[in-house]
């Protein structure tokens, strides 16, 4: 393990009955990377995500952040964290800015120091005009856009983002994923990235895992995947195969 | 300790802008307001005729008016009150997604459920308050009954014993609406299990009562046997928290009650005459008898809680 590995998970496992949806999982992220985790629906990222989070318990193995275990340091893990959970959900009768305030405050973060940054951050993802206007009345993109905010007024050290780009147009998509990649070098958030959509991933991630049916098949940057060969079940996939497999979005 | 707090306020704040808060206080003002005023001016045209009894300020809210006086129509309907505070508290957060948000803020867990309840619990107590203030009020404006000190205690206890009723059956709609996922289903059962246990409990305690000891209805019955099925119809309908609840309230809001069993109903102008003739009970001797009574019924409100508590703290929540 390298003195820079910020999350490690250690045989991490988790069954819901008979059915294992992470199997052994050995993944380790280094501070500073945009970690790209890759797999069709059902393959297991959301479950590992709760899990380092310590939202989930796992059956077997264990995780840890900044050598924090998720299920004892819950609430300082949770500090540390910012999680972007897949759909995310709102108040739908508060404005942007009260929903933020209440994500504020559950930070501890006092009130005046709050409203600086509510309007530093409805400026960054681009909701300064829409900051009185109720949720209810937000197109998807506009959520995600929130979304990130209510994620990022903690100054978490680490992201985790749960298919953000699921349901955006590709315009909104583009977006996010530069904006992501701007938190990343700016203010140097080391950032775990689950989606199903390879292309939009590989763009920003400086390093990839792919996951199918609950286990970690490859692990590496784009280059040095697309000149392995990968066991999935009994059996080899090049790159290009498991995308053709996989990751075809219909 | 932030947390909740945070989560309390923002309860608190949803509770009072809802118009479900609105519907119920509506109603519920409404309802204890004719009943109230019906009592009044009943016991106006009695007073007149008789002495003045000790104890009429209270009697404002233990006289039926029309159909039940103002206690009574809280042991029947306040339950409704925490039931609609509650059925939703957990499961519509989970729905709109909005609950994996809350759990991954750093506060503990149970911060979450303590300050739903505890906003639920200041938002109940704010009601009743406000109502009992109102037809304190009113029965000075209208009949010019001068509360004493003893009766203001009673009317605290009162208000003490219908805050944890009341939050009793919000800990169980918060229980269910933990347990089921959707609102339909929660809000079901506990409507459901509020009308069993409140009026068929009784109904089964006769039915139970008859069965172990029956009381045949053309010969005489023998006195223990008739003692005995009133006992057993009695122990069985304390299992409700409608007649814990009822029994405590009105002997501590009828100083003129002495025992919680079933003695023949009086009538108001009974009471009245009786008074004459017997002491009422001092407060600590009221307090005495319905000692039992109050502790199981904030026994039960407390367990309610503790199994939310345990269940929503293991649960695992994804959405
Ligand atoms: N509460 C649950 N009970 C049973 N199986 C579950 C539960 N939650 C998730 N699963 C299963 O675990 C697997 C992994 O799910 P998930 O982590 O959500 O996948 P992904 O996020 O990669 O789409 C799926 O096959 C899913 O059916
Ligand atoms: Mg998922």
């Amino acid at each position: 393990m390298d003195a820079d590995t910020i999350i490690q998970t250690v045989n991490l496992t988790k069954r819901y009955g008979k059915q294992v949806a992470v199997d052994d999982l050995n993944l380790s992220v280094k501070e500073g990377e945009i970690f790209g985790f890759l797999g069709p629906n059902g393959a297991g990222k959301t479950t590992t995500l709760l899990m380092l989070l310590g939202l989930s318990q796992p059956s077997e193995g264990s995780a840890s952040l900044y050598g924090l275990d998720p299920l004892r340091k819950a609430t300082e893990v949770k500090r540390l964290v910012g999680y972007l959970p897949e759909n995310v959900g709102f108040y739908e009768d508060l404005d942007a800015i009260q929903s933020l305030e209440y994500v504020a405050n559950l930070n501890g973060i006092n009130k005046e120091e709050a409203l600086g940054k509510i309007d530093k951050l409805l400026e960054l993802v681009g909701l300064k005009n829409d900051a009185r206007k109720k949720i209810n009345a937000f197109s998807r993109g506009m959520r995600q856009r929130l979304g990130i905010a209510e994620v990022i007024i903690k100054d978490p050290k680490i992201l985790f983002l749960d298919e953000p780009t699921l349901g955006l147009d590709p315009e909104g998509a583009i977006w996010f994923m530069d904006f992501i990649a701007s938190l990343n070098r700016d203010r140097k958030i080391t950032v775990l990235l689950s989606s199903h959509n390879l292309s939009q991933v590989q763009k920003i991630s400086h390093r990839v895992g792919i996951m199918i049916n609950g286990k970690m098949v490859a692990d590496g940057s784009m280059e040095s995947l697309a000149r392995e060969k990968f066991g999935v079940g009994d059996k080899e996939y090049s790159l290009e195969e498991i995308y053709m497999e996989y990751f075809q979005e219909v | 300790m932030q947390g909740l707090f945070v989560v309390f306020r923002k309860e608190l704040c949803d509770h009072f802008s809802s118009y479900r808060f609105v519907i119920l206080f509506g109603l519920i003002a409404m309802v204890s307001f004719i009943t109230s005023y019906m009592a009044g001016v009943h016991m106006k045209e009695n007073l007149e005729a008789l002495s003045k009894t000790r104890f009429s300020f209270l009697m404002l809210f233990s006289t039926p008016g029309a159909l039940f006086s103002m206690v009574q129509f809280v042991s029947f309907f306040g339950p409704l009150i925490g039931l609609v505070l509650g059925f939703d508290s957990i499961n519509r957060e989970r729905a709109q997604g909005t609950l994996i948000k809350l759990v991954s803020q750093p506060i503990y867990r149970d911060a979450v459920i303590n300050g739903k309840f505890l906003a639920g619990v200041a938002t109940i107590s704010i009601l009743l308050v406000s109502i009992v203030l109102v037809i304190s009020g009113f029965g000075l404006a209208l009949v010019g009954v001068v509360p004493g000190i003893e009766e203001i205690w009673r009317l605290f206890i009162y208000l003490i014993i219908s805050i944890f009723y009341i939050s009793l059956w919000l800990g169980v709609s918060i229980l269910f609406s933990i347990l089921f996922k959707s609102i339909a289903t929660s809000s079901l059962a506990s409507v459901a299990l509020w009308i069993f246990l409140s009026f068929f409990v009784t109904l089964g305690a006769e039915v139970a009562a008859n069965a172990i000891a029956p009381m045949d209805r053309k010969k005489e019955t023998k006195p223990e046997i008739l003692i005995k099925n009133t006992r057993i119809k009695e122990r069985v309908s304390l299992s409700s928290p409608m007649v814990l609840y009822s029994k405590a309230t009105e002997i501590i809001i009828n100083p003129m009650r002495k025992t919680t069993g079933s003695i023949v109903m009086m009538m108001p102008m009974e009471q009245i005459l009786s008074s004459r003739f017997q002491n009422p009970l001092p407060l600590g001797q009221s307090v005495i008898i319905v000692f039992p009574h109050m502790t199981a019924l904030i026994a039960i409100t407390l367990i309610c809680f503790a199994i939310s508590y345990l269940v929503f703290i293991k649960q695992e929540i994804r959405t």
